[in-house]
């Protein structure tokens, strides 16, 4: 009788914790980033991010008292690693979504495996083509090239310009920035007249600039990641061209004038407003969001770059999703995150749709050229 | 036309001589064991990184250099200490390995100590281009040129003067009789790998304020570097600049003529044709005649 009565106890006691750890049960949340290799000064914020926002949440008692479990891989940018471990993350890992992919190529690599899991996935990568056509499971929170190109020819277009030259390097990112200036050039009225690349580590383009100075160009684009736009924009100097010289987004980052010193004073680029969130009006709605997020990363990592923003957007957006959702369920989360509105986000004011899985308009660019050394929005 | 051919040609012997530069590293260790050692961009790496953080620590850029020379030159000796010298009588292949573990190694270490981000050196003697008929060079680029070429009658002379030299070539040659004869041999490796990775360092930081640097960025150097020596004979400072040079002032005719997509292609074509028609380099045969 008495074995009977603390079998029973025990039995019950058991149930309940069990029950409970079953109610705790952490949100799983994969990822996949560039941490290591080339692209790593992408996928180094953003991982930082994304370990610093999901600590914060599950200090502030997680979501629905779940807490986050944050799961992550370093594809060091080689496509085939990335698919390999997002097929880790669904069958192994048992992740409910994924937010990751640093760069275009990892990105687009593991898109059918998402697709035909049906797992909810938010990239950090910049090419159009990932959300164009639309797939129904992914996501993306950065800005794209075409945004970008669109920006800088408007930019061109007023000052009166017509020739322009392309420089851009052979990584994903560079040869899809190259893609849509192509497009959208005669769309402005714009005439390439010079369209050279180079390596992502080569040394010096002056080679390739001495072309573009005997093309009759107007303007220097420069599509490119990393140090070489900051070398391109040194060789640009030295070589004594005095044409205006736009870069991408991609360079938008302390690192570049850093890199780049002098050389690097009037270039334009079209920016995230992270790095100008300082220079914003006290009325934009976007500029508490990207103080907090940019005092709490300079507290703990150094200068904020608007990459690891990027991860943020992804990781909020996801979070918000599961909170309206109710739970993991993977198709409502999807549908969820497609109703997205009115997010303000560190790239700008996410409104999704089922046409468009990135929800950002052309507002969300900032004009910014360097001056003194800082970036000044100039519009 | 001419004036851009002119261009082309500068810059191409002006990152030719950065690839020189790096190439001779690779000769002076090949000279002294037969090895080809892949942490060579490593050291170039080390040196450039390290004279960053002390400039960057407060300290004026001439004694940063120096320091960051010395420094790289422990770090070769400790890798030859601890890697090389405990696997003396392993086959070559072995001790290629090695290196390459090392180069992994040292690229780790770099990346935890300074981040992924990549830096600057500022340039030792302003910025502003100099006009050379109707190119330009940046002055930096005059330092790199003057070095590599002060650089290579040193080790020229080294190795054909002294008899620390020649004790090394004769290591390479054969181990055991250079043993007979009365050299130490484990010293002599020493100073092979002391030698190139202060070599290695000397060029990082000559590199540096053109190129920049990060902690990957000897990967790159390192294999140009490697392509530069193979090209001109191994073993042969005066090929591995000779090497470097050529490679240069190919990959700027080539993007420059051609198409800038093709231009590393056109570049290890050429490393290609000449390993296929001469593979001991271009001046290789010398190297073998000369013992």
């Amino acid at each position: 009788m008495k074995t009977g009565f603390w079998k029973s106890i025990i039995t019950a006691t058991l149930l309940v914790v069990a029950s409970l750890v079953n109610a705790a049960e952490p949100i799983k949340i994969g990822s996949f980033l560039t941490v290591t290799g080339p692209a790593s000064f992408l996928g180094d914020p953003e991982l930082k991010t994304l370990q610093m926002y999901v600590e914060d949440i599950n200090a502030k008692g997680g979501v629905k008292g779940r807490k986050i479990e944050l799961i992550h891989y370093d594809t060091g940018g080689k496509a085939q690693d990335a698919v390999s471990f997002v097929k880790r993350l669904i069958q192994s890992d048992k992740v409910d979504l994924i937010v990751g992919g640093t760069t275009t190529g990892d990105t687009m690599a593991v898109i059918p495996d998402v697709e035909k899991e049906g797992i909810p996935f938010i990239s950090m990568a910049g090419a159009v083509e990932i959300i164009e056509p639309v797939k129904p499971w992914v996501f993306k929170t950065p800005h794209t090239d075409r945004m970008a190109a669109a920006k800088i020819f408007e930019d061109i277009r007023k000052r009166g310009f017509t020739k322009v030259a392309l420089i851009s390097g052979d990584g994903g990112f560079d040869k899809s920035g190259r893609a849509q200036v192509l497009k959208l050039a005669p769309e402005y009225g714009m005439t390439l007249v010079a369209d050279e690349s180079y390596g992502n580590k080569d040394t010096d383009m002056t080679t390739q600039l001495t072309k573009i100075r005997a093309s009759g160009a107007e303007v220097i684009i420069n599509f490119g990641l990393g140090q070489a736009p900051a070398i391109v924009t040194k060789n640009i100097k030295q070589l004594g061209i005095a044409l205006p010289v736009y870069q991408s987004h991609g360079v938008a980052s302390k690192t570049f004038i850093d890199l780049a010193g002098d050389a690097a004073e009037g270039v334009r680029l079209p920016a995230a407003a992270l790095v100008v969130a300082e220079q914003l009006p006290d009325t934009d709605p976007q500029k508490p969001v990207l103080l907090a997020y940019k005092n709490k990363y300079e507290a703990k990592h150094g200068p904020v770059s608007t990459f690891g923003g990027h991860a943020y957007d992804g990781l909020m957006i996801a979070v918000a999703a599961i909170e309206r959702a109710g739970g993991v369920d993977r198709a409502k989360v999807r549908d969820e995150i497609e109703r997205t509105k009115g997010f303000i986000g560190t790239a700008g004011v996410f409104n999704m749709s089922p046409q468009d899985h990135m929800g950002l308009n052309a507002a969300a660019f900032k004009l910014v050229e360097v001056q003194k050394g800082a970036w000044k929005i100039i519009e | 036309m001419p004036e851009q051919l002119f261009q082309f040609l500068v810059t191409g012997i002006t990152v030719g001589s950065t690839y020189a530069l790096v190439g001779l590293g690779f000769a002076l260790i090949y000279n002294a064991s037969d090895v080809v050692n892949f942490a060579q961009g490593e050291f170039v790496m080390l040196g450039a990184m390290a004279a960053i953080a002390l400039l960057g620590a407060g300290l004026p850029l001439p004694l940063a250099a120096i320091l960051a020379t010395l420094a790289t030159v422990g770090v070769g000796l400790l890798l030859e200490r601890f890697a090389i010298e405990p696997a003396l009588g392993a086959s070559v292949v072995t001790t290629i390995i090695i290196t390459i573990g090392a180069a992994i190694f040292l690229r780790g270490i770099a990346m935890l100590l300074w981040g992924k981000d990549f830096h600057s050196l500022p340039p030792f003697t302003g910025d502003a281009p100099i006009q050379l008929g109707g190119a330009t060079v940046l002055p930096q680029s005059l330092w790199v040129l003057g070095v590599t070429v002060a650089l290579v009658v040193l080790v020229r002379l080294f190795f054909n003067r002294t008899l620390i030299g020649k004790a090394l070539l004769a290591c390479s040659f054969n181990r055991a009789a250079a043993q007979l004869v009365g050299i130490n041999v484990r010293m002599m490796l020493r100073l092979a790998y002391g030698l190139s990775a202060g070599l290695g360092a000397l060029a990082g930081i000559l590199i540096a304020p053109i190129t920049f640097s990060s902690y990957e960025a000897g990967v790159m150097l390192g294999l140009k570097g490697f392509s530069a020596a193979i090209v001109g004979g191994i073993g042969n400072p005066m090929g591995a600049v000779a090497g470097g040079l050529l490679l240069g002032v190919l990959e700027s005719l080539g993007a420059g003529l051609v198409s800038s997509g093709y231009k590393d292609a056109i570049a290890f074509l050429f490393v290609l044709m000449v390993l296929f028609f001469e593979p001991t380099g271009l001046f290789g045969h010398k190297a073998a005649e000369r013992v």
